[in-house]
């Protein structure tokens, strides 16, 4: 979790900072950092000193469970929800109230209804998304399933339920496709954001099933797809051939969003229902492609990338094996490559959806988790990197938190 | 009767070998998770299908239903299949 709610709710009432192109400190310095890393094979928590040199692993919790998000409710700043399961038993969510020193199962894990006999009802593979509720709803989660769903918890994440306003919808469960309309390793239900000024007007996104908006707290959902983009020869007006990969509000301007798409990188202001494509810029050579979308927590105008190769059969590595995150500071009109003190050359990890963050300093510091289990850290913003941890498992999330 | 308990359930049970009751298979599941809660899930999914990578034995015979019947003296293990990853 940002530490500036880059999923919303922290950022209320922060003032918009869009026409500063490097916002100047305002006391906010350095500070020491919580870091959340999830895996294919558990959870590590990276504790920072102030200066965001040094860490301390704490870890691993829950060695061998697929963890797939591991977040801190920035409303109580103790308690953390991990999605979880293992390749043989089913999917749970497990609670730590105290910062991860003990953990309790929920009671009620996100499950779909149970279907009359003869009828064939889904089953959750596994939780991959959570995201705290609004800051005024205190012990309110969402989370994001596959095949995809969305489950609320009014509980601090011991009970959930199902959203029946989409799970049930015919119309979106024809767009959610089946088991192979989907990311590799299942369909999924990512990227939920919530508007800091209305706990009612969410945002959330499928893979596939493209990206949606509730201005009713999930009872009813409108796509949100004109101007993107889909695998060419398909028809852009079928939602199922929509992918997108990860999508941000920006926690300074909600009305603004970023998207990483399967088809390039977008920039959407409302009222405006129409994404405009702004990876066009990038350099030709490495293209639009990628998994994450980072926003910086005060400067809606500046966002960070990491591209991935997704020519021919899709590789899902650096492209050409060299790695480099990509900046924007003017809402995508150019980008900069950041790759000092990264790898020069062949290197074959990526970067998942979830394994890219920021945290909430001055200046920001920018995390990234690889698919070959590095971790990698930036204090300043993304000018130079430095490896925090080697030899972990796949990375599949990585958030931050500050630490007092 | 005696239900066998594989590995990665340890954390709910703390014992390879416990005792639960049923008169169905469906039954010993309802009571194995009233003493262990959130065991069943972690096995049989909401929709009461068994999960892909799990087995369940009665008396060294798989079982494939949960409605079939259990009589006191029947022995039960749960087994994980060797996949997964």
């Amino acid at each position: 979790m940002n530490i500036a709610g880059e999923n919303g709710p922290m950022a209320a009432g922060r003032k918009k900072a869009a026409t500063t192109k490097r916002p100047a400190a305002a006391g906010r310095g350095a500070g020491r950092v919580l870091a959340l890393v999830a895996t294919r094979k558990g959870a590590w928590l990276y504790r920072s000193d102030a200066s965001r040199r040094s860490w301390q692993a704490d870890g691993p919790h829950f060695l061998g469970h697929i963890i797939n998000h591991l977040v801190l409710d920035p409303r109580d700043g103790q308690t953390l929800l991990a999605a979880a399961k293992t390749g043989h038993l089913g999917p749970t969510v497990f609670r730590s109230t105290d910062l991860g020193r003990s953990w309790k199962e929920a009671a009620q894990p996100p499950a779909f209804p149970k279907l009359p006999e003869g009828q064939k009802g889904r089953a959750v593979d596994h939780t991959f998304w959570l995201t705290p509720g609004h800051a005024s709803e205190r012990g309110t989660w969402y989370a994001g399933t596959s095949p995809q769903g969305l489950f609320r918890s009014e509980d601090g994440g011991a009970t959930w339920h199902p959203v029946s306003g989409l799970n049930d919808n015919t119309q979106y469960r024809a767009w959610m496709g089946g088991e192979q309309d989907g990311a590799p390793d299942g369909p999924k239900l990512h990227s939920i954001n919530i508007d800091p000024r209305d706990p009612k007007h969410l945002y959330m996104a499928m893979s596939s099933g493209g990206v949606h908006e509730s201005t009713d707290a999930g009872r009813s959902w409108a796509p949100i797809v004109k101007g993107l983009e889909v695998v060419e020869g398909f028809d852009r007006s079928n939602l199922s051939f929509h992918d997108p990969h990860c999508v941000r509000l920006c926690p300074s301007n909600p009305d603004r969003l970023y998207q990483q798409n399967h088809c390039g990188i977008y920039r959407l202001d409302r009222p405006s229902e129409e994404w405009v494509r702004i990876g066009k810029s990038m350099p030709k050579k490495v293209g639009d492609v990628g998994f994450p979308m980072v926003i910086h927590p005060r400067d809606d105008d500046t966002v960070w990338v990491f591209p991935m190769d997704g020519q021919t059969v899709w590789p899902r590595t650096s492209p050409g094996g060299i790695a480099g995150a990509y900046v924007t500071r003017n809402a995508g009109r150019t980008w900069q490559r950041l790759a000092a003190g990264l790898p020069e050359g062949q290197v074959w990890w990526t970067v998942k959806r979830q394994a890219m963050t920021a945290d909430g300093h001055d200046p920001v510091g920018l995390y990234f988790g690889t698919t070959s289990g590095e971790l990698w850290a930036s204090r300043d913003e993304g000018s130079r990197w430095a490896c925090i941890a080697r030899h972990l498992p796949e990375i599949y999330a990585v958030e931050t938190a500050p630490l007092s | 009767m005696k239900v066998l308990i594989p590995g990665p359930l340890l954390s709910y049970t703390k014992s390879r070998e416990v005792e639960a009751a049923g008169a169905t298979f469906a039954e010993l599941l309802s009571d194995l998770d009233r003493q262990y809660p959130g065991i069943r899930f972690r096995v049989i999914d909401e929709q009461d299908r068994m999960r892909r990578h799990m087995r369940f034995f009665v008396n060294g015979e798989q079982v494939f239903d949960l409605a079939r019947s259990l009589r006191p003296t029947d022995s039960v293990q749960i087994v994980q299949a060797l996949s997964g990853g």
